[in-house]
């Protein structure tokens, strides 16, 4: 496998028109205009803009989640951990505010810390003890949930001020305001990982560790910096998500890894690593939060919708390795 | 890394110290869970004597049993370098199935072997999408999770199962005064480490999470040793959620929360290598025997029960510290 994917032409890792359309990214937006279609005829409140804004506002905190996901799958790591770092931050905003009397403010920066230091925790381990992160980020699955039950004993923390709610509840100019914290975040995260250095070393870690290693790429660095980006996202999320909600629940959060995990991989990203785009995640978690409208405003249950998305994910890997074998072979 | 490891050990085996053999028992995973799990008992003991009767004893026993049953499999497949997040929905969905097939009159054989079967259904397809697909393991039971998880509520809507006949709890059988599930779990653990350790099949468990590459040249198929383990790992979970489903009255159409993890957990926790290729499933059962020890524990002394899961996590990272740690040492031991 690493052979075949040390051969790989350099060119290939732009985005030529060709394999835009034959690739993954235009497989997306042919499903992606389809779904639209199908939506809009069979139900007229999805075609408003006050629906379509909803749904972008919903699909945010996953969204920010999905951005540093898609780095680390394109180097080939994964971080199960994120739905727990989401609710822990959550929790511990809640907690410091309600129970520890700190300031709102203060809170919330101290909240996105603490994500961050999550994060951080599972990028030391992964890059100087060298656990896989497969089992890192499932031993920090559980103890950062756990923690999050253990410090808020399952108690729920509410009755924020008004002026919380502007964040996760209120528009700024004209669209829900966490969507620009999305629209930013996928920019730079877009920038920097087609256009820097460090960006395409991620690239070259995910196809070849040792052969990134020997070309002077600073693997450890850049491993421990989109681990703890990761932490970092989770606990703006979680922020964004307290503010959304009005509540903080030890649960947040749960199986939220899926939905992370899911999108970047419909949107293209090789779960092996070594490929993968920002605009691919991005129309993964459109098509994905479509897919969640769509049930619902046909009056299907919340539950089917994870049988959905589990589908989606082992489905849209096949689909990912069959295109991939069709590219090795043209 | 590990066939050198391997190729350690033998040297140390060929040396023939007895002394070395002993720090070699004393130094392993197995004792010192043992140790642990004896330090811990006497600990919650010492502070309050309720701990240590004999009904208390034997209920820890019998609880860490399905946990212990279900890792034996676990242990399997993270031997050779996989992994089963989705054990904790298919026990959910087992203990429904069995329960539905029980309250509708179905023979109690029935109930109790259909679980079985259907778990090793699952893996199997599971087992057929990460070894001849090559999909990771982690992606399809993550999938599979979320699928068993929604389809049993969807099916279900999460309903309680009433009124099953009383001849379908197997698990709350006591022969000779000792829980059934003991039973269960003893046999099950002395057999998969007999196979494990005698059979070619067994051998190649290791080989394959060892050094695919390796196995591979010396005529192991690498994907039919993938499909055995997968599928005798669903045999496992079939008897786990068997004794899951029989243990109490009633059977909530729901999910066990955080099963998964304890499952997994245990079989890290019994010195199951996350590098794949060693492992062993006595240890699995201790460690299954360990978190339940620590959940009645932490009972006993009046700790919150909202800490067992950061103290799994805890547990899982100190084991894997400690294997990685000693993999270099025994690595650094070599280059001398």
């Amino acid at each position: 496998m690493s052979t075949r994917e040390a051969q790989r032409e350099p060119s290939e890792w732009s985005l030529t028109l060709r394999e835009f359309f034959l690739g993954q990214e235009g497989v997306l937006v042919v499903f992606l205009v389809i779904a639209v279609v199908v939506l809009a005829f069979t139900s007229q409140n999805f075609l408003t803009s006050k629906n379509l804004l909803n749904q972008a506002r919903l699909m945010t905190e996953v969204g920010l989640l999905a951005l540093p996901m898609t780095y680390i799958i394109i180097t080939g790591g994964i971080d199960l951990s994120v739905g727990s770092i989401f609710g822990f931050s959550a929790v511990m905003l809640g907690w410091l505010w309600q129970e520890q009397g700190f300031p709102l403010e203060v809170a919330i920066v101290a909240s996105i810390v603490i994500g961050t230091l999550a994060g951080l925790f599972n990028a030391l381990f992964i890059v100087y003890v060298r656990v896989p992160p497969i089992i890192m980020t499932l031993a920090t699955l559980a103890l950062y949930r756990g923690l999050a039950y253990g410090v808020s004993q399952a108690r729920s923390a509410r009755g924020y001020p008004e002026w919380f709610f502007r964040f996760g509840q209120e528009d700024t100019f004209g669209i829900p305001t966490q969507i620009w914290f999305f629209i930013v975040a996928s920019i730079i995260t877009w920038i920097v990982l087609a256009r820097t250095p460090f960006g395409r070393g991620l690239y070259a870690i995910g196809n070849n560790v040792t052969g990134a290693r020997f070309s002077g790429i600073p693997v450890d660095r850049y491993l421990l910096v989109i681990y703890t980006f990761s932490g970092f996202m989770a606990g703006l999320a979680g922020f964004l998500f307290t503010s959304r909600v009005s509540t903080t629940r030890a649960d947040s959060g749960t199986g939220m890894e899926l939905d992370v995990i899911a999108a970047v991989v419909l949107g293209g990203t090789s779960i092996m690593g070594g490929r993968g785009t920002i605009p691919g995640t991005i129309l993964g978690l459109v098509l994905i939060q479509l897919l969640k409208n769509g049930l619902s405003l046909s009056g299907v249950k919340g539950d089917a919708t994870i049988v959905v998305i589990g589908s989606v994910l082992i489905l849209s890997i096949l689909i990912n390795n069959f295109l991939q074998r069709r590219f090795a072979q043209a | 890394m590990a066939a050198t490891s391997k190729a350690y050990k033998s040297q140390t085996v060929e040396s023939g110290f007895s002394l070395r053999s002993l720090t070699h028992l004393l130094g392993s995973q197995e004792f010192i869970l043992l140790m642990s799990i004896l330090a811990l008992s006497l600990v919650v003991y010492s502070d309050n004597p309720r701990f240590g009767t004999e009904r208390n004893l034997l209920n820890i026993l019998s609880n860490a049993s399905y946990i212990a049953v279900g890792a034996i499999g676990m242990s399997m497949v993270i031997i050779t370098g996989n992994i089963d997040v989705s054990v904790g929905s298919l026990i959910g969905v087992l203990a429904t199935i069995a329960g539905q097939l029980a309250v509708h009159d179905y023979p109690i054989w029935m109930a109790w072997t259909a679980p079985i079967l259907a778990a090793m259904v699952v893996e199997g397809f599971i087992g057929f999408l990460v070894a001849y697909l090559r999909i990771p393991a982690i992606v399809v039971t993550l999938g599979m999770m979320s699928i068993l998880k929604g389809g049993l509520i969807l099916a279900t809507g999460g309903a309680w199962i009433y009124d099953i006949p009383q001849e379908f709890f197997l698990a709350q059988r006591q022969p000779y005064g000792i829980p059934m599930p003991i039973y269960f779990m003893v046999t099950l653990v002395i057999l998969a480490a007999l196979w494990m350790h005698y059979s070619p099949t067994g051998r190649a468990i290791y080989a394959v999470g060892g050094n695919a590459e390796a196995a591979r040249l010396s005529g192991i198929s690498e994907k039919r040793t993938l499909m055995t383990v997968f599928i005798l790992h669903g045999f496992m979970i079939g008897v786990a959620g068997l004794l899951f489903a029989t243990q109490f009255t009633t059977i909530q159409s729901t999910v066990p929360p955080g099963l998964e993890l304890m499952i997994i957990t245990a079989a890290v926790v019994g010195g199951v290598s996350i590098l794949g290729g060693s492992g062993t499933v006595i240890g699995a059962m201790l460690g299954a025997i360990l978190i339940r020890v620590i959940q009645s524990g932490m009972i006993f002394l009046n700790v919150s029960a909202y800490w067992l899961q950061a103290v799994q996590g805890i547990l899982i990272l100190l084991t894997v510290l400690a294997d990685i740690l000693r993999r270099r040492r025994q690595a650094a031991s070599i280059g001398k």
